[in-house]
């Protein structure tokens, strides 16, 4: 197949607060993939960064900044902001130098470190920026987006608090046999109902905290690995950036409104629906060929949201999973077999990377404790402000 | 007489108004009738349109409740509130507004809870002012979101308004 590319390499920095700078954390990660392809980093042809506008200095330069801290080598570069799609089109930037021949092999980094409680704008006065308005009018935090969309789930589908409580308990049993993880210990559903209300009707538990991470893959062409002696890889398949469609029904951060649809009638699928579609499309496979997926639960009710949005289930049915078990590690499909951001913790620009690092130690057979066992085929999904929407589908 | 009342934002909501005549400003394309909240002077965003004059158009002032949440911690700024004085959560309530087919978010009244609302709900816009916002330069005005009072019992059949 002439779309793949291979994942020679695969590594991440332990997630936490540790209280360095994102550029330690990025090179920790760089250097364990770089180990892990067996390849030297004056091998690299081509960097591609991940950015943060939080961490480090001037946090705006990641690709060159991680260059310089492995030593400079004169290798091609490329920096990518894409706020949580910022991994995932950092490996859409990859990918695409590797089919198009400008790069045989190269080094994708993301990493952070990030503020303690909520994400907040760039200083200053910027009434001409949503994020900053969001904030400023009505100090709506992420978790007040993730607030509206659980109690609309409990409104339309009768979800309850105990349903978004077993996704936590879900991720953090996961969670906790993952060794990378910032959180390790086991939760349960009475922790859940007893930890303080963020945004009703989620608790702190249903919430990912931040953190700091690192994540980083080494992709080449399947020549390049097949010269290299690996000669049946993990592959990418394919890689979704779409944005939504106008007009966007769903009230999406950073934003005070939707789009109006009196002009034009909206879509009948999701923009989160379309960026996992995206890749199915690219992939040439579908829902029922996945072995797991890794999502974006930045909200236990969020993670519901996402099984209906690529096709786990039909809408309305992603509580009756979790109950079930269908996406637990034993499961069915399981999802967020890592532990999630649940036991991550976001760290923006690492953690499209990091989902997709777990993709490859599961479809290896080398994720330990939390293996799925014969993994074949794996979706990442996130989705970044300003209507980034991302995943990225690889198998084995 | 009164103290300058700024708004937080200018030329998003009717300024001076009463509840009744309260209304929240966005603009309309004329050549495809996209409304657009907050507003859009530049262009139109609708791919399909090849383009219209933008108008300022109030919105409809009534609507019906799409979700609500409350945020229980103080948000960072740019959100103004006064460190020393303890935060009391805000209800926020997102919108559907059904002439413009949209949804809007906004803080909720005073005395407003989460207990005192469901998805479907009926609310109107009213003038209100920042929550927690003591702010300097004196209070921002906003726009509020409150549930609309119960109607009175229904007029016999074939009663008068």
């Amino acid at each position: 197949m002439t779309g793949d590319v291979a994942v020679l390499g695969a590594g991440m920095h332990q997630w936490g607060k540790w209280g360095r700078s994102f550029v330690e954390y990025g090179r920790v990660a760089a250097k364990a993939a770089l180990a892990d392809a067996g390849l030297d980093w004056r091998d690299i042809g081509s960097v591609v960064g991940a950015e943060t506008v939080r961490g480090g200095y001037p946090g705006y330069v990641a690709g060159s900044t991680f260059a310089q801290a492995l030593g400079w080598q004169g290798a091609r570069v490329t920096s990518v902001y894409a706020a949580c799609a910022s991994g995932a089109q950092a490996v859409n930037a990859a990918r695409a130098q590797i089919l198009a021949g400008l790069a045989d092999v190269v080094l994708v980094v993301g990493a952070d470190a990030a503020p303690k409680g909520f994400f907040a704008p760039a200083g200053g006065e910027r009434p001409d920026d949503p994020d900053w308005l969001r904030f400023r009018v009505l100090g709506a935090t992420n978790p007040v987006y993730f607030g509206l969309y659980a109690r609309r789930r409990m409104a339309l589908y009768g979800d309850t608090a105990e349903d978004f409580a077993l996704v936590k308990v879900k991720n953090a049993a996961a969670g906790a046999l993952n060794p990378l993880a910032r959180y390790r210990a086991p939760v349960t559903a009475e922790q859940v109902a007893a930890s303080a209300v963020v945004a009703d009707p989620l608790r702190l538990l249903d919430i990912c905290a931040t953190s700091d991470g690192a994540a980083a893959l080494v992709l080449s062409s399947m020549d390049f690995a097949g010269r290299h002696g690996a000669a049946d890889p993990v592959r990418i398949r394919a890689v979704s950036t779409v944005t939504p469609a106008f007009p966007r029904e769903v009230l999406d951060l950073p934003d005070i409104a939707t789009d109006s649809a009196v002009a034009v009638e909206p879509a009948p699928e999701t923009f989160r629906a379309s960026i996992a579609r995206a890749a199915y499309e690219e992939a040439g496979l579908g829902p029922q060929d996945l072995s797991l997926a890794e999502v974006y639960d930045l909200s236990t009710a969020l993670e519901l949201e996402w099984y209906e949005d690529i096709g786990l289930c039909a809408p309305g049915e992603g509580a009756k999973l979790v109950r079930e078990g269908v996406t637990a590690l034993g499961g069915r499909v399981p999802v967020n077999p890592s532990g999630g951001l649940a036991s991550f913790g976001e760290a923006v620009p690492a953690q499209a990377i990091a989902q997709v690092c777990e993709l490859t130690w599961q479809l290896r057979g080398t994720a330990g404790e939390r293996q799925v066992p014969g993994a074949r085929a794996g979706i990442t999904a996130n989705q970044g402000l300003f209507g980034h929407g991302s995943a990225v589908i690889a198998v084995r | 007489m009164s103290r300058t009342r700024t708004p937080v934002v200018a030329g998003w909501f009717t300024e001076d108004s009463t509840d009744e005549d309260f209304r929240l400003l966005g603009t309309r394309c004329s050549g495809c009738r996209t409304v657009f909240f907050p507003r859009e002077d530049r262009f139109c965003r609708n791919p399909g349109c090849s383009g219209g004059e933008l108008a300022e158009v109030p919105l409809s002032k009534r609507g019906t409740v799409w979700s609500f949440t409350d945020g229980r911690y103080r948000p960072p700024p740019p959100y103004v509130s006064d460190p020393d004085v303890p935060w009391e959560p805000c209800t926020l309530i997102a919108v559907e507004l059904a002439a413009e087919r949209m949804v809007v978010l906004g803080q909720a009244a005073p005395g407003v809870g989460v207990a005192d609302l469901e998805v479907g709900t009926r609310v109107e816009a009213v003038p209100g002012v920042l929550l927690g916002a003591p702010g300097s330069g004196g209070p921002r005005t906003t726009w509020n979101w409150r549930p609309v009072p119960a109607p009175r019992p229904a007029a016999p059949e074939g009663g008068t308004a």
